[in-house]
């Protein structure tokens, strides 16, 4: 089936097959492979990514479904080669070793700091507790987070503080 | 080293987190391959049976399907997989074929491969293929092993397929002497390490080169590299093993599992590269599960609290078959039993049982980790029966600086021993009380606080590391002054190419930046390699890294001498590796050298390191849910160098995370037929974020190893050791008015809850009878 996604900003037509994944259509089909899969079932949230601002599970959405849809991965995080702030804080804070949770980690972090950016410890916790890592302890995920809510605080936000 | 260290001991941020955080990491399955077959593997449906027929006619004849292959395709004698290390010839009676055949003896034993045009042709193959077993009675724990009346190998008239026995002193002649002895029956339960990346392969075999390459190693590549050539009939020389990036190893991947043969034989029969990836509910019934250990540990003291001596029996169940590495975790049960206490005689006996359950191997910390536990519960038990302090008493047990290096038990058959190399264990245990602020928390002990109980623990353990025997690295230097590393030990997510472009920054005197790539692991690195296990990597390959440094520098000093006509002293390397000089003479290294300019080094090893600390806890927990909240979790160590405090600290962290894990949460259950029943991650619960949210990890640098030049002892599993020990006591110690004594991991929920209900149980029936 023809299916159409903005992806970074790019768009691009895709034939699929009615059962393959979007996380899938992402890999393989556009050789994104930033967007990693660790379960298929939803779980561990590798494969989370940003369609239509919402961070989603790609592994529990078919390509077809995300017809028409703006995806945003890993990949269009940052502006070319530099590192974006919540990816610097990522580094700054050891919040990453082997990498694989990573891809999905940053974009649950980014859809929850663009959404809420003064979340609290508990809250940034909460919300990514559905995003698995098994290197790090999170303790410097959640660091991470923590320091790069700045530069994600609204105007109104910063004059307030 | 010619200067102070400018990296090593610093902080550096990792290198390749540059990869890592642009989505630019490349993982097996993100290897891009024109032309590659997907494969799928057919596992059995059934724990234990008689295979009548696999018919794979409807499968073969599907669109896209290129081959079905069953054991009888892969020749007269079907491989298998042999035993890396200390092994048996029992061990090796019961060792895997890559496809079964005759008998299955576990729930995902791969019976048939299927080859097609892309993964989900493969899949539907697979379902296509029907595989008849006459089942047979299940094995599925000690009692059903050790009854003998059911056989997973016929030939062999037992399901016990090795014994590793530590031995130190005379142990019976102390418990006979001994005014106390206490002995009680302890459990780890199965659980795995789960990667968040599952295993995956790809194959291309080069027909006209004859050469043959397997993407997608890890751990062990060179090792995997021997045994795939033997078993192809290749010469060592026409296979290469390559290491990716790795989604998390932990003791699991990397090891040689029957994929690893059948995606290269199906590369080679059909000419096209092959690629296999294993999927979440694959990984559980088919990648190595660990731990899984009853054992009967007894204590002998003084009264006042000096331990006299240790003895015991423990039963590993190994699963279906013995694989590479099954031996780690029943030799350390049996010689670590004492950790990092001053016990002088030892007896530890462990057998090692077959079931039909998914083969087993190692596991972070493996053995240490169970035997951990059931020391440390005995200890606190001990101290409540002889009337002393848990905290004096250890304290007054562990071993000091004036008694290194401290031999270890001998283990059976090989008869193998060994030292403690350096440290003072009172140092870190101190520490970590002080951390916890112990004092001041023990009113809480037993408390109930807002309807729940709060307990306290601390407990000790040592990490063994820098296994040899050997590693070796490659330096290259080009005419720009930039180096490139190349070593035998493999990554894990560890941030080793950090580390190494450290050691090898310091090694050379440059600057970081001048480092310009580290190669790891794969076979076409370096001529022979060892791999990462037993928290190995960061010693192993940064003393080969540092001994190859020092012969880059030599030969350079060499040659200029020649160039010169002066004495190799009097040359000094200047500007970073870009210029030599010798009094007023001065030459640019590439008009000296040429283009590029190589060095080898070599480490061996015969000894390993001891790192060691103390970790303690601070829990609560609902009697009405059973619910264990950990309030407050600190761990000390002394790794005696520190070589990046950051990576160092991640490792701590993750690994007690993961330690949190298999005490409170993690098990693979099995019912009695040994069908898995945990085998997604709905079901197999592993920490997340909200669980653990208070735990500290503390660095010390006080005893340097004596047993190589940079100091350093291994890093990467100390956080995890002692942690299951910590937390049953620390239930213990809060729900110790209740009467529970916990025995068994995981402390879940239920299981707190049912203890609770059972120490009030019985708690009712000893009134009544009193009445
Ligand atoms: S791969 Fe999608 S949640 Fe795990
Ligand atoms: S860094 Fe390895 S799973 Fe998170």
């Amino acid at each position: 089936m023809r299916t159409t996604l903005h992806v970074n900003g790019k768009l691009v037509e895709v034939d699929v097959e009615p059962r393959l994944t979007l996380a899938d259509c992402l890999r393989h089909e556009l050789r994104l492979t930033g967007t990693h899969v660790g379960c298929e079932h939803g779980v561990c949230g590798a494969c989370t990514i940003i369609v239509d601002g919402q961070a989603v599970r790609s592994c529990l959405v078919l390509a077809v479904q995300a017809d028409g849809a703006s995806i945003q991965t890993v990949e269009g995080l940052a502006g070319g080669d530099a590192l974006g702030p919540l990816q610097t804080a990522f580094r700054r804070h050891h919040g990453l070793q082997c990498g694989f949770c990573t891809p999905g980690m940053l974009m649950t972090a980014h859809a929850l700091l663009q959404a809420e950016p003064e979340a609290s410890e508990a809250r940034i916790r909460e919300v990514l507790s559905g995003n698995l890592c098994r290197c790090t302890g999170y303790v410097g995920i959640v660091k991470a987070l923590l320091d790069a809510r700045s530069a994600y605080a609204r105007p109104h936000t910063r004059e307030a503080r | 080293m010619s200067r102070p260290d400018a990296y090593i001991g610093k902080p550096i941020e990792r290198l390749e987190d540059l990869r890592f955080l642009r989505g630019r990491g490349q993982y097996v399955d993100d290897l891009e391959c024109a032309g590659a077959l997907h494969a799928v593997v057919v596992r059995s449906a059934v724990a234990h049976g008689r295979i009548r027929s696999i018919d794979t006619a409807a499968a073969r004849t599907l669109p896209g399907v290129h081959a079905v292959f069953t054991a009888t395709d892969l020749g007269a004698k079907v491989p298998v997989i042999p035993v890396r290390s200390e092994s048996q010839p029992s061990l090796d009676q019961a060792v895997q074929p890559v496809l079964a055949h005759g008998k299955v003896r576990y729930v995902g034993e791969p019976v048939a491969f299927v080859v097609a045009e892309t993964a989900a042709l493969a899949e539907d193959a697979a379902d296509a293929v029907t595989v008849d077993i006459d089942p047979l009675r299940a094995v599925i724990d000690r009692a059903g092993a050790e009854a003998g009346d059911v056989l997973l190998f016929e030939h062999s008239a037992t399901n016990t397929a090795g014994r590793f026995t530590g031995v130190r002193g005379d142990a019976a002649k102390a418990f006979a002497a001994a005014p106390y002895v206490r002995r009680e029956r302890f459990r780890v339960q199965r659980y795995a390490p789960v990667p968040l990346e599952t295993r995956g392969l790809l194959a291309r075999w080069d027909a006209h080169a004859e050469r043959l390459t397997l993407a997608g190693a890890a751990k062990v590549p060179f090792w995997v590299r021997s045994v795939l050539a033997a078993m192809m009939a290749l010469p060592e020389q026409c296979v290469d093993v390559i290491e990716t990036d790795i989604g998390g190893g932990f003791g699991a991947r990397g090891e040689f599992f029957p994929e690893d043969f059948l995606v290269a034989f199906a590369a080679r029969r059909l000419g096209r590269p092959v690629k296999w990836i294993e999927d979440r509910r694959e990984h559980f019934l088919s990648t190595a599960h660990a731990r899984e250990v009853d054992c009967e540990l007894e204590i002998a003291c003084r009264r006042d609290g000096v331990i006299l001596a240790l003895r015991g029996q423990a039963w590993t169940n190994a699963g279906a078959y013995i694989r590479p590495n099954v031996a780690s975790a029943p030799r350390n049960i049996a010689q670590m039993g004492a950790g990092p206490y001053r016990i002088a005689d030892l007896h530890m006996e462990v057998s090692v049982l077959l079931s039909n359950k998914t083969p087993t191997g190692s596991y972070r910390g493996p053995g240490r980790f169970e035997i951990d536990f059931c020391r440390e519960r005995l200890i606190d038990l001990a101290c409540a029966d002889l009337g002393l302090d848990r905290a004096e008493m250890r304290r007054r047990n562990l071993l000091t600086d004036a008694e290194m290096p401290h031999a270890l038990p001998i283990v059976l058959p090989h008869g193998k021993g060994g030292e403690l190399d350096s440290g003072d264990y009172r140092v870190t245990f101190d520490r970590c009380l002080a951390e916890i602020r112990w004092d001041e928390k023990a009113s809480l002990q037993g408390r109930l606080i807002d309807g729940r109980y709060h307990g306290l623990a601390i407990g000790c353990y040592v990490e063994g590391g820098a296994i040899g025997p050997r590693e070796n690295a490659r330096l290259v230097l080009d005419s720009e002054g930039m180096v490139t590393v190349y070593v035998g030990t493999s990554a894990l997510g560890q941030g080793q190419e950090t580390v190494f472009a450290q050691i090898a920054a310091d090694a050379l005197g440059i600057p970081i930046e001048h480092v310009k790539d580290v190669f790891h692991g794969s076979t076409t690195c370096v001529e022979e390699g060892f791999g990462s296990f037993g928290s190995r990597a960061s010693v192993m390959g940064g003393c080969a890294i540092a001994a190859a440094a020092e012969k880059l520098k030599d030969s350079i000093r060499e040659a200029a001498a020649a160039r010169f006509g002066c004495p190799v002293s009097a040359i000094e390397i200047i500007e970073g590796m870009r210029a030599v000089r010798a009094g007023e003479l001065q030459l640019p290294l590439h008009e000296l050298a040429g283009r590029e300019l190589a060095a080898e080094g070599t480490f061996a090893a015969e000894k390993r390191t001891y790192s060691y600390g103390a970790h303690a806890a601070h829990v609560a927990v609902d009697p009405r849910t059973g619910q264990v909240e950990v309030l407050e979790y600190v761990a000390v160590e002394d790794v005696g160098r520190i070589l990046n405090p950051s990576t160092l600290h991640g490792q701590a962290l993750g690994a007690i995370v993961q330690g949190l894990g298999g005490s409170l949460l993690e098990e693979l259950i099995y019912d009695e037929h040994g069908q898995l029943l945990t085998a997604s991650l709905a079901s197999y619960l592993l920490p997340s974020m909200d669980d653990y949210p208070d735990i500290r990890a503390v660095a010390l640098e006080l005893y340097p190893s004596p047993l190589n030049p940079l100091g350093a002892k291994g890093g990467g599993e100390g956080g995890i050791i002692p942690v299951g020990g910590v937390i049953a006591n620390a239930v213990a110690c809060a729900l110790g008015d209740l009467g529970v004594q916990p025995f068994e991991l995981p402390l879940s929920p239920p299981r707190v809850w049912q203890l609770i209900e059972d120490a009030r149980g019985s708690r009712r029936q000893a009134q009544r009878t009193a009445r």
